[in-house]
């Protein structure tokens, strides 16, 4: 599929020929404004409503003190003040960045290693590779049932399969030191098939020739993979860190469900104190402020990737 | 390097016996990943005193295929089932038209401000939903939207990430073919009806089922905006099962698988699109 950038799109040549019956040309220019805006009108009466006005809406409510059921109060950054002595908050914080840290390099690596081993050339890859993406296709909801099952204390399967090996596993997801490795250990397996299939796209387009010289050169199996296949496989590990980072930053549905934030507040994510402080304490604007603050962290590690992204990613085949 | 491993270097003297540990690493890695999926069929089929013994047992030591009416008289799963169908498919449906349209207007019209606009719709693919959550919850319980239908799903039908994957292929339709249709004297509608849609199938049905499916995923939303039976989806029907049933596991599993098959079963039937997509969204930037 081509690919263009918005500026090239632009570039493209301003009038196409036509046939000979031309109408003049400021109707012509007239008319395909007209047109474009129609097409748009859906697209951005949605996107103005529900996308782009609650953006903003979000910022003017982070400065009010307001329950939904009482006329909303002005109160300036009151609501962002209170974040600083709110323990809750930063031990959310901490625990959503502890999640994020660990999970994103353990999903990339478990990724990355599949896909290299489906990319060996086995004839049944598809097949391993349909099974292999399950997880992702499932609900997180309904799966997270299973995994609190799979994580009984005593006598749950994960630890009597630690116990064959005579490993005492811990009672996970009521222990303070073990719910958070839980609920990762959880999420990489719900999430590895994602970056596996576009690993596996970005293998496939990597040409064969490289691999030949490095076979000529005398290279080692290690040395090849860090010096074609990394540099060229760069841009797919860039989308996958982007992406993986963004989406860790929002975990709620398998919080929610095997751990409820606890214990204590060990497995409190962001998300779920902005649920909570909204929807059942109804402080909408102290939950819209913990929301700006959820979205400064996102831009910021966001534009770090990007910035990074200058001196490790490589387009060039 | 690895030559001074005695084992390794066997193996790359013997590419057979290299394949088989392949196939059998594959194996290994498969069934692995796939045990929690297969205990939650298991157990879904066990007898109550078994699956809430203080010892779990792993295989079934009888088999209860009653337990799939069981789960379904617990609570109402099916009209749950048939919300999220209606939830997911309306959000899939709005978004891919809008969407569609949109894009067609990106990728093949001119028009003042197109690059400025397109901008701003390309900087909302970074902004959360949490961000926009409680503004738009404000505003569906203004509008009395709370528990309705238009209320769960006009919210979420307008997203940039559809029109920017759908105008990525849009871009690639050569230009000659909407040429010539308006040679032949097809308006733009025509032109966009009958040149581009069906030639776009292929990337429509992806952003369609992708769509569907982190719809039937999402927990958040529904979570706060159905407050009854009516409008509640599979997701959060799964917690009020837990809280109205404990943990009565292998009911409680039953529900949940009966609430994943249709998703896989989907997942399976579209997979090829399912991959594409993915493998789509994931070159984006190249």
């Amino acid at each position: 599929m081509a690919v263009e950038t918005p500026a090239a799109a632009t570039a493209a040549p301003r009038r196409p020929p036509r046939g000979p019956l031309r109408r003049p040309r400021f109707w012509r220019h007239g008319s395909e404004t007209v047109a474009a805006w129609l097409f748009l009108l859906p697209s951005l009466a949605g996107f103005l409503v529900f996308t782009a006005g609650p953006v903003v809406a979000a910022g003017v409510i982070s400065l009010l003190d307001w329950n939904l059921f009482s006329p909303p109060h002005f109160i300036g950054l009151d609501n962002f003040a209170r974040l600083g002595p709110d323990t809750t908050f930063w031990s959310a914080l901490g625990n959503t960045a502890y999640f994020t840290f660990v999970s994103v390099p353990l999903t990339l690596l478990v990724s990355l290693g599949l896909a290299l081993l489906l990319n060996q050339g086995l004839r049944r890859m598809a097949v391993f590779r349909s099974l292999l993406l399950l997880p992702y296709a499932t609900i997180t909801v309904a799966v997270a049932f299973v995994w609190v099952w799979l994580y009984i204390p005593h006598d749950g399967l994960i630890n009597a399969v630690l116990g064959a090996f005579g490993i005492d596993g811990p009672a996970w997801l009521v222990s303070d030191d073990w719910a958070m490795p839980a609920l990762i250990l959880m999420s990489v397996w719900k999430s590895f098939g994602f970056g596996m299939v576009i690993f596996l796209a970005g293998l496939q387009v990597i040409p064969q020739q490289l691999y030949e010289a490095a076979r000529v050169d005398g290279a080692s199996p290690w040395r090849t993979f860090r010096a074609v296949t990394l540099p060229l496989l760069s841009p797919s590990v860039f989308f996958t860190v982007v992406t993986s980072i963004i989406g860790s930053f929002q975990v709620f549905d398998q919080a929610l469900v095997m751990t409820d934030g606890g214990p204590g507040s060990s497995t409190t994510t962001l998300v779920m104190y902005i649920y909570r402080t909204g929807f059942q304490n109804y402080e909408q604007g102290y939950a819209a402020a913990q929301s700006m603050v959820l979205f400064a962290f996102i831009v910021v590690i966001t534009a770090a990737q990007f910035l990074l992204q200058r001196r490790l990613v490589h387009y060039d085949l | 390097m690895t030559s001074d491993v005695p084992a390794l270097a066997a193996l790359r003297r013997s590419p057979v016996a290299a394949r088989r540990l392949l196939v059998f690493t594959c194996f290994l890695v498969t069934a692995v990943t796939l045990t929690p999926i297969v205990m939650m069929v298991l157990v879904a089929f066990q007898s109550d005193t078994e699956s809430m013994a203080a010892r779990p047992s792993f295989w079934p030591g009888s088999w209860h295929p009653e337990n799939i009416g069981r789960a379904f008289d617990l609570v109402p799963l099916g009209r749950y089932l048939l919300n999220t169908v209606f939830f997911a498919g309306g959000t899939a449906l709005l978004e891919t038209v809008t969407a569609a349209l949109a894009a067609y207007a990106f990728a093949r019209l001119r028009f003042r401000g197109r690059s400025v606009l397109f901008g701003v719709y390309l900087t909302t693919l970074m902004i959360p939903s949490q961000v926009t959550l409680i503004p738009q919850f404000i505003l569906v319980a203004k509008l009395h939207g709370v528990d309705t239908w238009p209320g769960m799903i006009l919210p979420h039908a307008f997203t940039a990430l559809g029109v920017f994957l759908l105008r990525q292929f849009f871009l690639g339709v050569p230009r000659d073919y909407e040429e010539a249709a308006r040679l032949d004297g097809a308006n733009r509608w025509q032109t966009f009806i009958r040149v581009i849609v069906p030639l776009a199938v292929p990337a429509i049905a992806t952003l369609a089922v992708f769509k569907f499916i982190s719809q039937w995923n999402n927990l958040l939303w529904p979570l706060v905006i159905s407050n009854s039976d009516s409008t509640r989806t599979a997701a959060v029907g799964l917690q009020v099962f837990q809280s109205t049933n404990g943990t009565q596991w292998n009911l409680l599993l039953m529900a949940a698988a009966i609430t994943t098959v249709p998703l896989i079963v989907l997942f399976f039937l579209t997979q090829r699109w399912f991959v594409k997509g993915i493998t789509m969204s994931g070159l984006g930037g190249r």
